[in-house]
């Protein structure tokens, strides 16, 4: 990638000549090694130029204006404003809500999987793969107001607990606060998890259960020596993979709450909108850059686990 | 980023369960897990139900909750509806077409001449998934010229880059499938240049995997609230929530569950079209 990034430039002349080549028809050796690196460098060069206009140079900005005051000096003021007081809080907070709705829906979306992948009804597992799908991208306002129609206070659930006198409302819930939007979140996690755990449950092998039974193993004994020790680095990473996905979200707790409570990625919105303290301008980018480095370390760490995972599915 | 494989990833999974074949030990299991089925897919689909329920039977009731089509009749007369209609559209198109036109030749070009880039690949399309679409409007909005944020169009610039991990994945996929090489090499020694290549030997092959990636790109356009909100346009998603003349919020539910709805429809078309497509072509690859 090196090297086409840097001959970017001679793609340019290099499409100005290619006519001229054709009547040429005698390549010199010259000329053919120069099209041997200039070809794939011109396939390649709009992908990379554009990958590069539109997340790379996002992201430098992102990390340069973390690093600067509002006077545009290099200063780690920033930094230091997100490591205190109500930032702070947002990044806690943002780091439960990624780990309730990981962790929760991580074990529900297994059990599901797995009560899925053993039913016999053909049909019910393809609707189910389809509702999978469409589910876990299915997140934000959209998302929102269904939930407002349904668990909202004039929702049409909360309606009929209501009747039954268990309105929900009565006994604490709110679904515009943060187990709220945990609530919600789950929406599309537990069908991410489905879509993600499913290949590595359909990797245990059945010959394994054969092969543990006719050593006199119980079904307890097979899950505890094989199954889960087997799936655990597979559930592991697809975990981490639903944390990022947490952890990242805006669009549904913004809609769901109008940003009133204290999330890392609300509190970036609400400085871009320009609601901060004045000299405090560059404070989102700090956000930002704390965001990039916890899905950075949450990428690697599943880079690890997946690498463990394929040891036994394949 | 509630979104790492996809409807992509549903036909994987659905590929992953067809592999399950019904095996004798199975009927012994079915039955002393039934319980247990019964309790767990009760308690999901009341959890996934219940809201689409809810959904839409807030969109088909009127004021005094009697059933009608007052909210879905408003909807197009709603004010402000239809200019973030056009807008949302207008903006689907221009990154359908800009993904494809980039990505398609992109990834052919890959798989057939650089296999070493292939890891390159996917390396820059998993990206758009780590870096949250927050941070990455957030280093847009003081990045770009003026000239570019002025324009509705900046968005698409920046779907195109959300949607490519779904547009690269389906292709890769689709490329893997089939035998790219010896098609091409056929149809070169055939003497077809390489327009005639493409249009007629690798794209119809590539039609499950784009028509798929296509209706992806269609929801995540449609769907997007984070980045349309902060470049101050408002697109479907900012127009239910600015929205806030309607008494109790009928006509939003009914704008957001036409949402879910067309998706749906949409992807169950895709998913049927390719299964009845890989049926066919398995038969003809039988009696071969």
């Amino acid at each position: 990638m090196t090297t086409s990034s840097e001959n970017d430039v001679t793609t340019v002349i290099s499409s100005a000549q290619a006519p001229e080549m054709t009547v040429a028809a005698r390549p010199s050796s010259f000329r053919r090694r120069f099209f041997r690196v200039a070809r794939p460098t011109l396939a390649m060069a709009p992908f990379l130029i554009y990958t590069f206009l539109g997340l790379g140079i996002p992201t430098i900005a992102v990390i340069n204006l973390a690093f600067r005051n509002e006077n545009g000096k290099p200063s780690t003021e920033n930094l230091h404003l997100i490591s205190q007081g109500i930032y702070r809080l947002g990044f806690e907070n943002s780091i439960k809500l990624a780990l309730i709705t990981s962790i929760i829906p991580g074990v529900l979306g297994v059990i599901l999987a797995y009560t899925i992948q053993t039913s016999r009804s053909n049909l019910f597992r393809r609707l189910v793969a389809t509702a999978s799908g469409v589910l876990a991208n299915f997140g934000g306002v959209n998302l929102t107001f269904m939930f407002i129609a349904t668990l909202g206070s004039t929702g049409v659930l909360t309606v009929w607990l209501n009747v039954i006198r268990l309105n929900p409302w009565h006994y604490g819930f709110n679904l515009y606060s943060f187990y709220g939007v945990a609530f919600v979140y789950m929406y599309f996690q537990i069908p991410l998890m489905v879509l993600i755990i499913t290949p590595a449950l359909a990797g245990l092998r059945q010959s394994w259960r054969e092969a543990a039974q006719n050593m006199g193993a119980s079904s307890l004994r097979y899950w505890r020596h094989v199954g889960v020790p087997v799936l655990l680095p597979s559930v592991l990473g697809a975990m981490l993979l639903l944390f990022g996905s947490a952890f990242a979200a805006y669009a549904t707790a913004e809609s769901l709450t109008t940003g009133i409570i204290a999330l890392a990625p609300i509190q970036i919105g609400v400085v871009l909108n320009g609601n901060v303290v004045a000299g405090q301008t560059h404070v989102g980018y700090a956000i930002a850059f704390g965001m990039l480095v916890i899905l950075t370390i949450t990428m690697i760490l599943y880079a690890l686990v997946r690498r463990r995972a394929s040891k036994w599915l394949r | 980023m509630a979104s790492v494989s996809g409807p992509l990833g549903g036909l994987a999974f659905e590929e992953a369960l067809s592999e399950i074949s019904s095996t004798p030990q199975r009927r012994q299991r079915r039955l002393r897990f039934r319980p247990w089925r019964a309790i767990v897919m009760t308690l999901a689909g009341a959890y996934f139900l219940l809201p689409i329920y809810g959904g839409l039977k807030f969109s088909l009731e009127d004021l005094n909750g009697h059933f009608s089509f007052e909210a879905i009749q408003n909807l197009p007369s709603a004010p402000g509806f239809a200019d973030a209609f056009w807008l949302s559209m207008r903006l689907a198109i221009a990154t359908l077409v800009v993904s494809t036109l980039l990505m398609v030749p992109t990834t052919i070009y890959v798989h057939l001449r650089l296999p070493r880039m292939r890891r390159v690949m996917e390396f820059i399309t998993i990206l758009p998934i780590v870096i949250p679409p927050i941070v990455i409007i957030a280093g847009v909005l003081p990045a770009a010229p003026l000239w570019a944020k002025s324009s509705p169009y900046l968005l698409s610039f920046l779907y195109v880059i959300l949607v490519m991990p779904f547009i690269y994945r389906s292709l890769d996929a689709g490329l893997s499938a089939i035998d790219l090489k010896t098609l091409v090499e056929a149809s070169r020694s055939l003497g077809g240049n390489w327009l005639r290549t493409m249009t007629s030997v690798i794209l119809p092959n590539l039609r499950a995997a784009l028509l798929s990636a296509m209706v992806l790109t269609l929801a995540l356009v449609l769907g997007e609230f984070t980045m349309a909100s902060l470049d101050l346009w408002t697109t479907i998603p900012v127009w239910i929530t600015q929205f806030n003349t309607s008494p109790n919020g009928h006509i939003q539910v009914a704008a957001s569950m036409l949402g879910l709805v067309g998706t749906w429809l949409f992807l169950t078309i895709i998913v049927s079209i390719d299964r009845s497509e890989s049926r066919r072509s398995r038969r003809k690859a039988g009696t071969l």
